[in-house]
């Protein structure tokens, strides 16, 4: 319930940046360089004497466009891969999971910072080398899933009525498809937004002077002894965000999944 | 089945991923923006010089005889060259690895020493505050952005308390204090992730192991209950976890790439990151190809140590 609190309210900041922020999370002012917090500037002020606040709360729509553009690219893939894969068996299946084998034989981080480096920095590229590090985790999901419903009762049922195979996949075995990649969909939220911060820390991500989380911290690491706020925020709210994601993908998981647990 | 067999069968089906893996790094190189032999060029924009590139890397051949070269040449142990340094990828990484396998295996060591008895005790004692700290810890380890708990680290440690060092690395024949002291933090950073990881599994594989019948039979049998856990329940608990086990610390092997860039150790983390920022490509590929072929090892050493520690497996195929 909180989980669920705290996801809403990222997001509604996240839409909303433009009403909520105090300041221009861009504008710099110099006689506020490297301020404390105060009843003016919460949560204090950067290197260059932009409000923090405004920057996290900025920051928060390139961490909610990192969570929610790569994950509907993996799940829109992977819905048809995994049922192509799973409905046609044979050779389809096995070149579709020599790749994804592949594929998650790379590991995540690599796989999108090498992806972020060829295609070259940007917040974009950031989401679409994150996009492609998450595919098949759910491409192995959604075949997996799509395998197991196969053989239910149900699908037997609608066979021997004369369904089509194409009409049983949409009508029959997709709906049922939805939750596991829903479950997922929370936690790999939740990964894609420390992926984010991740690249940008690096100065992969979301280029200055566009506030992001990443960037935040990567500029408070030259600080830390006189300013120590600059790095305490950015990090508390990644973390928070990303427990209430995990918290949230567990809680849908004992839902919509009454067999774990 | 045999263990000469289940290896064999193994490391068969390796070999389409291995392959696999090897086509998408290959493919990398397609990703870069315009043509290939400009942005391998850098700064050197002398048509001469980009034409020697393009004719030195094969540029102006078709894409599966370059992939042929290519392969030809990794099968060969040849990695290519650092465009930067002109030292051979593979010296590079070789050099730079055992940093980092000293770095995955203290913080190896700290996730065991957490996950392990927490697990266990966790399910051991469900519903109490124990559990349900238990679970804070393991959801907080899996949700802490670690750069982030690397810089709170460095700013407790080093900068307000001055215990430990905030950066850098010292090698272990040099001054081993001193190396203990710079791998420390990185490994606390580094631990703390797959210690929730590993307790969350501990837990898992115990909640079932102390359900089955022999535990009854020695709960039964007024065995003190410390020892069913500790002793009869955790033995068979830890089967899943030793697989586990070898895929996390390929994990931590790539894993460190942000934390060896926060600490400053030049491990095979910060080679990837630097050749990144160098535009280093040759160098990009070889950390993603060998880190992939790191992890592909240690799945298979998982799967062979299952096989070994699982008696069951061995009857049953």
């Amino acid at each position: 319930m909180l989980a669920g609190a705290v996801v809403g309210a990222f997001i509604v900041v996240a839409v909303g940046a433009a009403r909520v922020a105090p300041f221009d999370p861009v504008a710099t002012n110099f006689a506020l360089v490297r301020k404390a917090p105060s009843s003016l500037h919460l949560l204090g002020t950067d290197e260059v004497g932009r409000d923090v606040l405004s920057r996290l709360i900025w920051g928060a729509r390139a961490s909610l466009l990192a969570a929610v553009i790569p994950v509907t690219i993996a799940v829109g893939i992977s819905i048809p891969l995994g049922l192509l894969s799973g409905y046609a068996g044979g050779w389809v299946d096995d070149v579709i999971m020599r790749m994804t084998d592949a594929m998650l034989a790379i590991p995540f981080l690599i796989v999108a910072i090498a992806l972020a480096a060829f295609l070259g920095p940007s917040l974009g590229n950031a989401m679409i080398a994150i996009g492609i590090a998450t595919l098949p985790l759910f491409v192995r999901l959604a075949r997996g899933t799509a395998l197991g419903i196969r053989t239910e009762d149900y699908i037997e049922a609608a066979r021997s009525l004369g369904g089509s195979p194409a009409r049983i996949a949409v009508r029959h075995v997709l709906p049922n498809m939805l939750p596991p990649l829903l479950i997922q969909s929370s936690l790999t939220a939740a990964a894609a937004i420390i992926a984010e911060a991740s690249l940008s820390f690096l100065g992969l991500g979301q280029q200055p002077p566009a506030p992001s989380w990443g960037s935040m911290l990567n500029a408070a690491q030259r600080y830390l002894s006189q300013a120590p706020w600059m790095a305490l925020y950015p990090g508390l709210t990644i973390f928070v965000i990303v427990v209430a994601l995990n918290v949230l993908g567990d809680g849908l998981r004992d839902v919509l999944d009454p067999r774990h647990g | 089945m045999s263990l000469p067999l289940f290896v064999s069968r193994r490391a068969v089906a390796l070999v389409p991923t291995l392959l696999v893996v090897s086509v998408l790094t290959f493919c990398l190189q397609q990703l870069l923006p315009g043509d290939p032999a400009l942005a391998l060029a850098g700064e050197e924009h002398d048509p001469a010089a980009v034409a020697a590139i393009r004719k030195r890397y094969h540029l102006d051949q078709p894409l599966p005889l370059q992939y042929g070269i290519w392969m030809g040449k990794l099968l060969r142990g040849d990695f290519g060259e650092s465009i930067r340094s002109r030292i051979p990828v593979r010296e590079l990484i070789t050099s730079k690895l055992p940093v980092t396998i000293e770095l995955a295996v203290c913080s190896m060591a700290i996730a065991l020493a957490i996950g392990l008895p927490v697990g266990v005790l966790a399910a051991a004692r469900p519903g109490t505050p124990i559990a349900g700290a238990a679970n804070l810890l393991a959801l907080s380890g899996l949700s802490v952005p670690h750069f982030w708990l690397g810089i709170m680290l460095i700013l407790l440690f080093a900068v307000r308390l001055g215990w430990l060092p905030a950066s850098g690395f010292v090698p272990p024949w040099e001054d081993l204090g001193r190396n203990l002291a710079t791998i420390l933090l990185p490994s606390v950073v580094l631990g703390t992730g797959v210690a929730g990881v590993m307790m969350r599994h501990t837990r898992g594989a115990m909640r079932e192991v102390l359900g089955a019948d022999y535990v009854r039979t020695a709960r039964a049998k007024s065995v003190p209950e410390g020892r069913v856990v500790w002793k009869h329940a955790l033995r068979n608990a830890l089967i899943p976890v030793i697989t586990l086990g070898a895929i996390e610390f390929g994990r931590l092997l790539s894993g460190a790439v942000l934390t060896e860039q926060i600490f400053a150790i030049p491990g095979f983390g910060k080679l990837l990151v630097d050749g990144v920022f160098n535009r280093d490509y040759a160098v990009v590929q070889g950390v993603v190809l060998v880190s992939a072929g790191l992890y592909v090892f240690l799945s298979f050493v998982g799967d062979i140590l299952y096989f070994l520690v699982n008696p069951r497996l061995r009857g049953s195929v």
